[in-house]
C-alpha cells in the first residue's frame, strides 16, 4: 500500500517537473509558429493551474491532515495576492493614467494626497515577498490562536472561517481601505523591471509556480512524515486523546494552520502577476468552497491528490465555462454532492481501491507483503 | 373618484392601486380602506344648499372664459361648494383644461397620444383627446396663493381627520388673518387631537409675533411640548445671530426661554432618533431571526449543517414572485397565498434534499456541509436558468408601503413593522409546533436520544424528514418576507447564509429563544453602529464581534448544559 | 500501606526528582470536590486519597460519578468547588489536560481511543515521554534507547507481531492493550484506567489482571471496573461511589458485606 502511494506520488512529482521545465524550455527552443511552442494564453493558464494546485495543497495540509475544514482558505490566497499586487502597483510608478509618481491611479482618483502607511515598503520586492507570507501567517496566527485556544472545532470553526473571508470581502470592497475597492489592483506594467506581459516573463512565472509547487510538495511530504505530521493526524482522529498524551493540541493545530495560510499566500502571490489582477471577489466564500472541492475530488490527506483535484476541476471549469457557462455551476454542484456521497476518498481513493481489487484478482498480496 | 387623496397617501403605487380599488377593498384584506373611501365620498359629494346651481355654473363659465380678475371671483364662488374641491385641486396642479369643442372644464392627464380626460366635477372618464383639443386654464401667483387657502379651507371641513390635518399644514404656510380666523373657528369645533394640536401650534407660532411679551412667553412655554420641525425652525431662528452679530430676537428673556425650549425639544428629537434606530434594529433583527429560525431547527435541533438554507429562502421569495405573476391584479392576496405556497415548495425541496442526500451523511457534518453546498449551487443555477440571472421585482401591496408618521421626527415604515410582527408570529407558531404537537415531541425525542427514540417505536427516519421539511419550509416563509424588502435574485440566499449561521451560533445551538435574542441583538447592534461606521463597516464589526464572542463562549449566549452537551 | 520495598529515603529522592512530592502521604489528594451539570450533582463533596504505588479499584452503579471523577483529575472537567492536588505541591486545578498529562497522570478511556490511522508502533511513539512542543516534535528522531523502550512495551502488551499494522484493524481487546501500552510509554506516576477489560476474552482478562498487578508499586493505579470478579482478582482496596460521594472504602470482602453497598447495588 505504501509502495503504491509512493508510486503515485513520484509520478505526480515527475509530471510536475516535466511541465515546469518542459514548457519554458519548449518556448525557448522552438520558434513562435512551431507546434511545440506554447501560446501566451496556455502558458498563463498552466501557470494559473499550478498556483491553484499549490493552493489546494495548502488546504490539504490543514483539512486532510489536521482535519480542520477551512472555508476561508481563499482569504489567505487573496491576501498573498494583494501583497504581490501592491508591489506590482508600486512598480507602475508614473506610468499610470494620472501619471502620479507615488500614488496608484485609484488613490489619485479618490483625491488622496499621500500614500497610506501600509503601502510603504512595497516598492521593494523582498519586502513584498516577506509580506506575502507574513500577512496571511499573522492573520492565521491571531485567528487560529483565538479559535483553537477556545476549542472551537468542527463545523463551528468552518463557519467562522467562512465569516472571516466574508468580512474581508466586505472590507476590501470599501474604497476607504486603500486597496482599490471594487476594482482591486490591476494594470500592472512590470515585475523586477521586466515587462509583465512579455513571453519570457510569463515562462519564468510558470517556472516559479512549478518550482514552488514542487518545493512545497516535498516540504509538505516531509512534514506529514515527521512526528509532527503523525501528531496532527492523531489530532484529526482523536483530539482529546492527544491532549491526554500531553501534547498542546491547539499549538499543533495553530502550527499547521499558519503554515497552510502562508503556503496559500505564496500561491496567491504567484497567481496575481499571471492573471494581471487581484480584486475582492477572491475573498468570496464561493472561491474558498471551490478549493475544498478540488481537494475532495482529488482525495484528501494524500497531498498529490489535492494537486490532481485542483488541476482537474479547474480544467473542467475552463472547458465548461467556455462551452456553456450555465452548465458550470450545475456540474460543480453535482460534483460536490457526488464526491461526498460516492467518492469520499476522491479520485486517489478510487484508483487505490481499483488497484487493490486488481491485485486481489491476480492473486498478489498487497497489504501484508509491504509490511 | 377624487385622485388627490390617493396621491398623497399611496405615493408608491398610485397606478397599480387605481385600477382595482374596490375589488381590493371588498376582498376584506384592507381594513383601513373602506372607511377611508367612504369618508372621502362624504366629504366631496354632500350637496350644499348655500347657493343656487346657477351661481355655481356661472362661476364655472367665468373660470373658463373670464379674465384673471374674473377667475379670482369665480374661484371664491366655487370654493363655497365642497364638490369643487377636486376641480380646484386640479387647477392648482395645472391639470384643469377647457375642452374647446364642448366648452366645458375637464381634468387632463398627459398620455402618450395627448391627454386623458375626466370630468372636472364627477371625475367620470371622458376618453383621450389630441393636445390641440384642449387649452389650459392659467393662473398667476396671487391666484395660486388664494387657491391654496381656499382648498385648505374646503379640506379643513372634510370629515376625514387625515385630510383636515393635511389641510391645516398646507394653509399654515399662508397664515394671514383670514386663515387664522378660519383656524380659530375650526379649533373650537375640532375633535381629532392631532388636528387640534396642529392648529394650536399654528396659532401659538402666530402668538410668538405678538407685541405682548406675556403672550410670547406663554406661547414658547406651550410650544416646548410640540414635536414639530416648524417649531424647531422658529425657535432656532430666534436664538441665532445675523451677520452683524445682532440677535434676531432682541429681547434676551425671550431668547433664553427660546433656547431652553429648543434644547428641550432637541433632547426629545434625540430620543426619537434612538427609538427609530431601535425600531430599525428590531426590523433588521426580525429579518435575521426569520432567516435563522429555520436553521435553528435543522442545524440547532437536528445538528445538520445545511448550506442550501439560503437557497430555500430564495425559493420562497421566487414563489412570491410566481404567485404575483399568476394573480397580477391581486397583489396583496398573492402575497398572502404565497406564504403557504412558499412553505410547501421549500419544505418539499427540503425533504427531497434530506431523503436524497443528507440521510446518507448523518454523523459526518463536514461532508454534509459540502454536499448541501453543492445543492445550493444547483438550486441557484436552476433559478438562474428559469428566471434569468437578473433580479425580479416583487411588488409591495399598498397596505405594506408607506409609513406611520408619529410626528415630524419619528416615522415608522409599515413594511418593517409588519415584518417584525410576522417574525414574531412565525416564531410563536414554530414554538407551538415543537411544544404542543406530536411531531414536536418526536422531534425533541429524536434530537435528544436517537437510539432510545427508535427503540420506543418513533419512526426516526420519517421524523428526520419531517423536521428537515419543517425547517426548510420556514426558510421558504422567510423568503416571502425577504421578497418585500430586498431584491429577489439567484444570489439572495448567499447574502443571508453567513448571517443566519452567525445568529444561530451566537444564540446557542439548539436554543430557539437564543436565536430570537441573538437575531434582535445583532440587528440592533448593527443599526446603532451604522451611523458611526457606515453600513459595511458596521456589518464587519458585528461579524468580528461574533467571531471573538464564539472564541469566548463557543456554545453561544444560551448554551445547552449537561453531560449530553459535554460529549 | 506503602507496598514499596525500597527504603524510605531512596523512594523520597526518586519521587522528588520526578517533580512530585509524595513524601508526606498520598500521590492524589481530592478533598470536598463537587461538580454539577444543570443541577445534577455528578460529584457531591467527594474526598478521595490515593497513595503512592497503590492499586485502587473504584466501583459504583451507573451515574455514581466514576467517569466524572477521572475527568476532574485529568483536567477535562473543572469542579465547582474543592481541591485536587497531585503530591503535596501540584494543584491540578491550575493545570489543563496536557500539563496534567506531562506532570505524570495518564488516562485510559472507557471507549478504547487509539489512533486508527497510525500503526501500532506510531501509536506508542506518540505516547513516548519526551519533549512535546511543536518544533521539537517536527524535528524529532527516535534514539536507540527510545526504540528499545517501545519494543519493550510492545512485548509487555503482546502486540510485537502487529507492530506495523494500523491500529484500526486491531480487535477491541487489542486496542485496550495498546492503550494501556500508550499509558506505559508516558511513564506516568498515576494511571487512571477506565473499564480496562470490556470486550476482552477470558485469557485476555487474566493477562490484563497480571499486567495491572505488575504495575503497582512502580505506578499508582486507579481502576474503574464493573466486573466484580475482575475487581476481586486485583484489588487490595476498593472505593464504592454512590451519587457522587464515597459510600465506603475497604477490602473487597468488607465492601461486599456492607449493607449499604448491597442496598445500592440491589436497589431498595
Amino acid at each position: 500500500m505504501m509502495a503504491n502511494l509512493d508510486k503515485s506520488y513520484s509520478s505526480v512529482l515527475s509530471l510536475l517537473l516535466i511541465v515546469t521545465l518542459g514548457i519554458p524550455l519548449c518556448n525557448l527552443l522552438f520558434p513562435a509558429d512551431s507546434a511545440l511552442h506554447f501560446s501566451a494564453y496556455s502558458v498563463s493558464l498552466i501557470g494559473k493551474y499550478l498556483c491553484f494546485a499549490l493552493l489546494g495543497l495548502s488546504l490539504d495540509m490543514v483539512w486532510g491532515y489536521a482535519g480542520i475544514l477551512v472555508l476561508g482558505q481563499g482569504a489567505f490566497f487573496a491576501l498573498g495576492g494583494y501583497a504581490m499586487g501592491m508591489y506590482l502597483m508600486r512598480q507602475i510608478g508614473s506610468r499610470g493614467v494620472y501619471g502620479d509618481a507615488l500614488l496608484p491611479d485609484f488613490m489619485v482618483f479618490l483625491n488622496w494626497k499621500q500614500l497610506p502607511w501600509y503601502w510603504h515598503g512595497f516598492e521593494h520586492f523582498g519586502f513584498a515577498l516577506l509580506m506575502v507570507v507574513l500577512v496571511p501567517g499573522v492573520l492565521a496566527f491571531v485567528f487560529g490562536w483565538l479559535a483553537f485556544r477556545s476549542r472551537v472545532t468542527g463545523v463551528y470553526l468552518s463557519i467562522i472561517t467562512q465569516a472571516l473571508t466574508y468580512a474581508l470581502l466586505l472590507a476590501f470592497f470599501r474604497n476607504e481601505m486603500g486597496f482599490g475597492g471594487n476594482n482591486g489592483l490591476t494594470d500592472f506594467k512590470d515585475i523586477l523591471g521586466f515587462n509583465i506581459q512579455s513571453e519570457a516573463v510569463r515562462s519564468v512565472l510558470l517556472l516559479a509556480s512549478g518550482a514552488s509547487l514542487i518545493a512545497a510538495l516535498l516540504l509538505c511530504r516531509w512534514i506529514v512524515n515527521s512526528k509532527l505530521g503523525r501528531v496532527v493526524t492523531a489530532i484529526r482522529d482523536q483530539e482529546s486523546r492527544v491532549r491526554f498524551l500531553g501534547y498542546r493540541v491547539e499549538l499543533f493545530k495553530l502550527w499547521v494552520f499558519v503554515f497552510s495560510a502562508m503556503l496559500a499566500g505564496v500561491a496567491g502571490a504567484l497567481y496575481v502577476p499571471q492573471v494581471g489582477i487581484i480584486n475582492p471577489s477572491e475573498f468570496s466564500p464561493l472561491n474558498s468552497l471551490e478549493i475544498v472541492i478540488w481537494v475532495a475530488v482529488g482525495g484528501r490527506g494524500t497531498l498529490y491528490g489535492a494537486i490532481i483535484g485542483a488541476v482537474l476541476v479547474n480544467y473542467a471549469k475552463t472547458v465548461l465555462t467556455g462551452l456553456m457557462p450555465e452548465i458550470w455551476l450545475f456540474s460543480l454542484g453535482a460534483v460536490f454532492v457526488l464526491v461526498t456521497l460516492l467518492l469520499p476518498d476522491g479520485i486517489v481513493g478510487l484508483l487505490k481501491r481499483q488497484r487493490q481489487t486488481l491485485a486481489a484478482k491476480t492473486g498478489l498480496k498487497t497489504g501484508v507483503a509491504s509490511a | 373618484m377624487p385622485s388627490l387623496i390617493f396621491r398623497t397617501h399611496l405615493k408608491t403605487s398610485p397606478t397599480r392601486f387605481k385600477s382595482t380599488p374596490f375589488r381590493l377593498a371588498n376582498s376584506g384584506v384592507f381594513k383601513r380602506l373602506p372607511r377611508f373611501i367612504f369618508s372621502l365620498m362624504l366629504a366631496v359629494s354632500l350637496p350644499s344648499l348655500a347657493q343656487s346651481p346657477s351661481d355655481f355654473n356661472q362661476a364655472l363659465d367665468l373660470l373658463r372664459q373670464g379674465s384673471i380678475q374674473d377667475r379670482e371671483a369665480a374661484i371664491e364662488q366655487l370654493a363655497i361648494e365642497p364638490q369643487s374641491l377636486n376641480l380646484l385641486q386640479a387647477l392648482q396642479d395645472g391639470k384643469l383644461f377647457e375642452l374647446k369643442a364642448e366648452a366645458k372644464l375637464v381634468i387632463a392627464q398627459e398620455s402618450n397620444a395627448g391627454y386623458q380626460l375626466s370630468d372636472a366635477l364627477s371625475s367620470a372618464a371622458l376618453g383621450e383627446v389630441d393636445r390641440s383639443a384642449v387649452s389650459k386654464i392659467n393662473l398667476n401667483n396671487k391666484l395660486r396663493g388664494n387657491l391654496r387657502k381656499l382648498i385648505g379651507q374646503l379640506q379643513l371641513n372634510a370629515n376625514d381627520a387625515d385630510v383636515r390635518l393635511t389641510a391645516v399644514k398646507a394653509i399654515s404656510k399662508e397664515a394671514d388673518n383670514k386663515v387664522l380666523a378660519l383656524l380659530r373657528q375650526r379649533l373650537s369645533i375640532e375633535t381629532a387631537p392631532t388636528v387640534k394640536q396642529a392648529i394650536e401650534q399654528i396659532l401659538l407660532l402666530q402668538d410668538m409675533d405678538s407685541a405682548d411679551k406675556a403672550v410670547r412667553i406663554d406661547a414658547i412655554n406651550q410650544l416646548k411640548s410640540h414635536d414639530s420641525q416648524d417649531v424647531v425652525n422658529r425657535l432656532q431662528a430666534m436664538t441665532e445671530q445675523n451677520s452683524d452679530g445682532e440677535f434676531q430676537e432682541a429681547d434676551s428673556d425671550i431668547r433664553n426661554l427660546a433656547a431652553a425650549a429648543l434644547s428641550n425639544i432637541q433632547a426629545r428629537i434625540q430620543a426619537y432618533a434612538a427609538i427609530e434606530t431601535v425600531f430599525f434594529g428590531l426590523s433588521l433583527g426580525a429579518v435575521l431571526v426569520l432567516s435563522a429560525i429555520g436553521l435553528a431547527i435543522t442545524f440547532g435541533v437536528m445538528g445538520i449543517i445545511n448550506m442550501a438554507h439560503g437557497e430555500l429562502m430564495m425559493l420562497g421569495a421566487y414563489s412570491t414572485y410566481v404567485m404575483q405573476q399568476l394573480l397580477p391584479n391581486h397583489l396583496g392576496l398573492a402575497l398572502i397565498i404565497s406564504i403557504p405556497v412558499a412553505f410547501l415548495v421549500s419544505a418539499l425541496v427540503g425533504v427531497a434534499i434530506e431523503r436524497g442526500i443528507i440521510r446518507f451523511l448523518y454523523g459526518r457534518p463536514l461532508e454534509t456541509l459540502l454536499a448541501t453546498f453543492g445543492v445550493s449551487l444547483f438550486l441557484q443555477q436552476t433559478v438562474r436558468s428559469i428566471f434569468s440571472p437578473l433580479n425580479r421585482s416583487v411588488a409591495t401591496p399598498s397596505w405594506l408601503s408607506g409609513s406611520w408618521q408619529i410626528n415630524d421626527f419619528l416615522s415608522l415604515t409599515w413594511n418593517r413593522f409588519y415584518i417584525l410582527v410576522f417574525c414574531l408570529l412565525v416564531f410563536t407558531a414554530l414554538l407551538q409546533i415543537l411544544k404542543r404537537t406530536k411531531l414536536g415531541l418526536e422531534v425533541r425525542a429524536v434530537a435528544q436520544n436517537r437510539g432510545m427514540a427508535r427503540a420506543m417505536g418513533i419512526p426516526t427516519a420519517k421524523v428526520d424528514a419531517m423536521t428537515f421539511g419543517l425547517g426548510s419550509g420556514i426558510a421558504g416563509v422567510a423568503g416571502v418576507a425577504l421578497s418585500q424588502i430586498t431584491n429577489v435574485g439567484p444570489n439572495l440566499g448567499q447574502a443571508y447564509i453567513v448571517d443566519s449561521f452567525m445568529v444561530v451560533v451566537f444564540g446557542g445551538v439548539g436554543n430557539l429563544f437564543g436565536t430570537l435574542v441573538a437575531g434582535f441583538t445583532l440587528g440592533i447592534a448593527n443599526k446603532f453602529l451604522e451611523p458611526y461606521a457606515g453600513a459595511v463597516l458596521a456589518k464587519i464589526l458585528v461579524l468580528v464581534f461574533i467571531i471573538l464572542f464564539i472564541q469566548k463562549r463557543p456554545r453561544g449566549l444560551f448554551p445547552q448544559k449537561g453531560r449530553a452537551a459535554e460529549a | 500501606m506503602m507496598p514499596l520495598t525500597h527504603s524510605e529515603d531512596v523512594v523520597a529522592s526518586a519521587l522528588v526528582s520526578d517533580g512530585v512530592d509524595t513524601r508526606h502521604g498520598p500521590v492524589l489528594y481530592m478533598e470536598d470536590v463537587s461538580v454539577s451539570f444543570d443541577g445534577f450533582k455528578a460529584l457531591n463533596h467527594l474526598s478521595l486519597y490515593i497513595n503512592d504505588g497503590e492499586l485502587r479499584c473504584v466501583i459504583g452503579p451507573n451515574g455514581a460519578g466514576k467517569t466524572t471523577l477521572m475527568d476532574v483529575i485529568t483536567g477535562k472537567t473543572r469542579p465547582d468547588s474543592g481541591t485536587v492536588f497531585f503530591g503535596q505541591t501540584i494543584d491540578l486545578l491550575e493545570l489543563d489536560e496536557p500539563a496534567i498529562a506531562q506532570a505524570g497522570i495518564c488516562r485510559k478511556f472507557q471507549k478504547p481511543s487509539v489512533f486508527d490511522a497510525l500503526t501500532v508502533f506510531e501509536n506508542l511513539e506518540l505516547a513516548l515521554k519526551t519533549d512535546k512542543r511543536t518544533w521539537s516534535t517536527l524535528f524529532h528522531k527516535l534514539n536507540q534507547q527510545q526504540r528499545h523502550r517501545i519494543h519493550e512495551v510492545l512485548t509487555t502488551i503482546g502486540l510485537s507481531s502487529l507492530i506495523n499494522q494500523p491500529a484500526g484493524i486491531l480487535s477491541h481487546g487489542q486496542k485496550q492493550w495498546l492503550e494501556i501500552g500508550m499509558l506505559l510509554m508516558q511513564e506516568p506516576k498515576v494511571m487512571l484506567v477506565d473499564e480496562p477489560i470490556a470486550g476482552m476474552t477470558h485469557q485476555e482478562i487474566e493477562r490484563t489482571a497480571e499486567l495491572l498487578l505488575s504495575l503497582q508499586g512502580k505506578h499508582s493505579l486507579v481502576v474503574v471496573e464493573h466486573d466484580m470478579e475482575f475487581v476481586r482478582s486485583i484489588a487490595r482496596k476498593v472505593t464504592v461511589l454512590h451519587e457522587g460521594s464515597v459510600l465506603t472504602e475497604g477490602t473487597m470482602d468488607e465492601v461486599q458485606n456492607d449493607p449499604r453497598v448491597i442496598q445500592v447495588y440491589l436497589g431498595g
